[in-house]
């Protein structure tokens, strides 16, 4: 179960929270991919068996705007910061998957103190030549489930049961996935790399690894990038999963995400 | 009415299963079909077409700008422009344009810019597109929600420095220089003629009326596509109660003109076939990445040109199709002049770009339907605005004693202190 909060931060963007588990338990911030919230969020509530989760939707996924003020990485990471503020957290752990999980290390690289650990599931943010990450900002919307699920059968959470034979449903979608994706673009576009590789040595915290086995958008080989760039790291794998691994697996992720957040 | 002859320069050597064997003609299209010795012709002969419309008494002569793409082989207008300015001596040289928000830092468009102004003696027309989805976010990787803040500040930038008379800071967001100072300037003052190529972003329309801008909807769907576009352009116009002269706008179109209706299929299909088959055959993933266009363009349906639906009418369209549905206008000179007329009273444009090389055209049949029109048309359509004549505001103002390329020697070049010997030689 979940409830739903409205937070405004101190630079003034106002945003809602998703609420998982039990006020009191440890706190975790969590950060969505770019897909933004799906539905049902499995592995947060699963998550809030044992923590409080806080799930702030991100500015130019949600009803409220603000995205504009957010430029580049920085503002990114502060606006995350701001968030954890305006919601009263201390030490909160981060959770953060792909889109998220950038933000998430980012927040952590900045300010390692004021965080717990660090739960990245299949995060973006490194760039290896020799393993390009599929643009996809040039992607079809056909071409992404095999992307980014392990079975493309589970797609349909990407479009929310929108009814495609509907125009004005579709020109709704085409405005929700234009702001959201517009607004992930500016630290994600043409390449989804702002050289947090060189700011990680910073980041000082426990860090749970996840990622799914069958990942196509993110290929595992970036877990091994990160498990050296992050060497206290714990690299979990998860088997029948894409790059929605929270979506696919939801207990095994949440249980890999509580082994280090304690 | 003024009419300016336009060159995409197109590729004209694309394999004939272009369609199945590529992705792409544009941003990755396989750039092992590029052949420089066979570009070394290419470059010329379309130069030189260029400067035969000049001959013939176009008002202008337009280039323009495209990257990694097989319908135009031009990422440099400016290059071309320059080589324009040398050999010809009345028409305008219409760069339209230069994608400002690509150039680092944009003070280079106003420094080449204002050197073509200077070179063709005030015959430039100044085009300033905030760029395609492929040139400016795929092929040139600027990011495409703030594309269009960063397109504002190089326009703002460009504009103060063309008309600041002393050096200035400019601390921006995208650009930060201490010491903005222009050098060459511009013949034309306080700016050459300004034109915005838009693809159907209706923001667009105000920014040409706030800054008094031409604004010139390029598609390659032909007017009667057009007009419900143009439509929402004059409706912005009046809302804003501005004068209605048809000079703030222009069109582009594919014109073809033969003796007759069925000699111009005879010499002109298989080019313009080409055309919409394999020039236009674009990846429908980089038309549109999410940010590029805002929220009002999308309410309000202004769909892009390369969508996959219109990929699909494209593909397979006949040249009876081309012709019925106003892709193109092609006939006999008779037939030309009614639908140019038709084209230029119902879209209400005082400019028409025509494209009459297309596709893989050969020269010659490019200057004989350039010729045909020249002689056969432009005269019956010199008058169609007769209340609006001598408006000049979004047009050329030349220096009348300017270098022209088949003088040796002009006033403008004497300097009364060298030595005689010296100035005539």
């Amino acid at each position: 179960m979940s409830r739903t909060i409205t937070i405004t931060t101190a630079r003034g963007i106002t945003s809602e929270v998703v609420v998982f588990g039990s006020a009191g338990a440890s706190p975790v911030a969590a950060f969505h991919g770019f897909g933004g919230h799906l539905g049902g969020e499995p592995t947060l509530a699963a998550l809030g068996e044992t923590h409080e989760v806080f799930a702030p939707v991100w500015p130019g996924f949600g009803a409220s705007g603000g995205e504009d003020v957010l430029e580049d990485m920085l503002d990114f990471a502060l606006h995350g910061a701001d968030v954890v503020v305006a919601l009263g957290l201390d030490r909160p752990h981060l959770y953060g998957h792909s889109f998220g999980g950038m933000i998430a290390a980012e927040m952590a690289a900045l300010s390692p103190r004021s965080y717990g650990a660090l739960g990245l599931v299949a995060p973006m943010g490194l760039w290896l030549d020799d393993h390009p990450i599929p643009d996809i900002y040039s992607m079809l919307p056909f071409d992404f489930p095999r992307h980014l699920f392990h079975d493309p059968a589970t797609a349909s959470l990407l479009t929310g049961g929108v009814d495609f034979e509907d125009p004005a449903a579709v020109t709704e979608f085409l405005i929700r996935n234009n702001r959201r994706l517009g607004t992930a673009g500016k630290v994600l576009f043409p390449i989804p790399n702002r050289r947090l590789a060189k700011r990680l040595y910073r980041v000082t915290n426990p860090v749970a690894m996840v990622w799914g086995a069958s990942d196509r958008l993110i290929p595992p080989v970036y877990a091994e990038r990160w498990g050296q760039l992050l060497p206290q790291a714990v690299v979990t794998m998860v088997e029948e999963a894409g790059h929605m691994a929270p979506y696919e697996q939801p207990a095994a992720v949440a249980a890999a995400l509580v082994s280090t957040y304690g | 009415m003024k009419f300016t002859w336009f060159n995409l320069m197109p590729w004209p050597y694309l394999p004939e299963d272009f369609r199945e064997s590529s992705r792409s003609v544009w941003v990755d299209i396989p750039n092992t079909l590029f052949d420089p010795a066979r570009a070394n012709a290419v470059y010329h002969t379309y130069m030189d077409q260029l400067e035969y419309a000049d001959e013939l008494g176009f008002d202008g002569i337009g280039v323009n700008e495209h990257h990694q793409n097989g319908y135009g082989i031009m990422p440099s207008p400016n290059l071309i422009a320059a080589g324009l300015a040398r050999r010809t001596s009345n028409a305008a040289i219409c760069v339209i344009g230069n994608s400002i928000a690509l150039y680092n830092p944009p003070i280079r468009v106003a420094e080449e810019f204002a050197m073509l102004d200077c070179i063709s003696g005030g015959r430039l027309v100044a085009g300033f597109p905030v760029g395609t989805p492929m040139d400016t976010n795929f092929c040139y990787g600027q990011i495409p929600a703030l594309t269009r803040d960063k397109y504002a500040e190089a326009h703002e930038l460009i504009i103060r420095a063309w008309a600041a008379e002393e050096p200035f800071a400019f601390d921006g967001k995208y650009n930060q220089l201490r010491y903005v100072n222009c050098w060459p300037k511009p013949i034309q003052q306080p700016h050459p003629p300004i034109y915005i190529p838009g693809g159907g972003s209706i923001e667009t329309w105000d920014f040409c009326l706030d800054h008094d801008y031409n604004y010139s909807y390029l598609s390659f769907a032909g007017y009667l596509n057009a007009k419900r576009l143009m439509d929402g352009y004059w409706d912005r116009v009046a809302a804003r109660g501005l004068d209605e002269s048809p000079y703030r706008a222009a069109f582009a179109q594919i014109i073809c003109v033969a003796d007759t209706d069925a000699e111009a299929e005879r010499l002109y299909s298989e080019h313009v076939l080409y055309f919409f088959n394999r020039c236009l055959h674009v990846y429908p993933g980089f038309s549109d990445p999410p940010g590029y266009r805002t929220i009002d363009t999308i309410k309000a349906g202004a769909v892009d040109q390369f969508r996959a639906a219109m990929q699909k009418i494209f593909a397979n369209l006949t040249w009876q199709q081309l012709v019925d549905d106003g892709h193109i206008i092609a006939g006999s000179p008779e037939t030309v002049i009614d639908r140019m007329k038709e084209l230029i009273t119902s879209l209400r444009v005082g400019h028409v770009f025509g494209l009459f090389h297309c596709g893989n055209m050969a020269d010659w049949k490019t200057r004989h339907s350039t010729k045909l029109f020249a002689e056969r048309v432009m005269p019956h359509l010199r008058t169609m605005w007769p209340d609006w004549d001598g408006d000049n505001r979004w047009w050329i103002r030349p220096l009348a004693a300017r270098v022209r390329p088949d003088e040796t020697i002009v006033e403008a070049r004497r300097d009364p202190e060298l030595p005689r010997d010296v100035a005539a030689g």
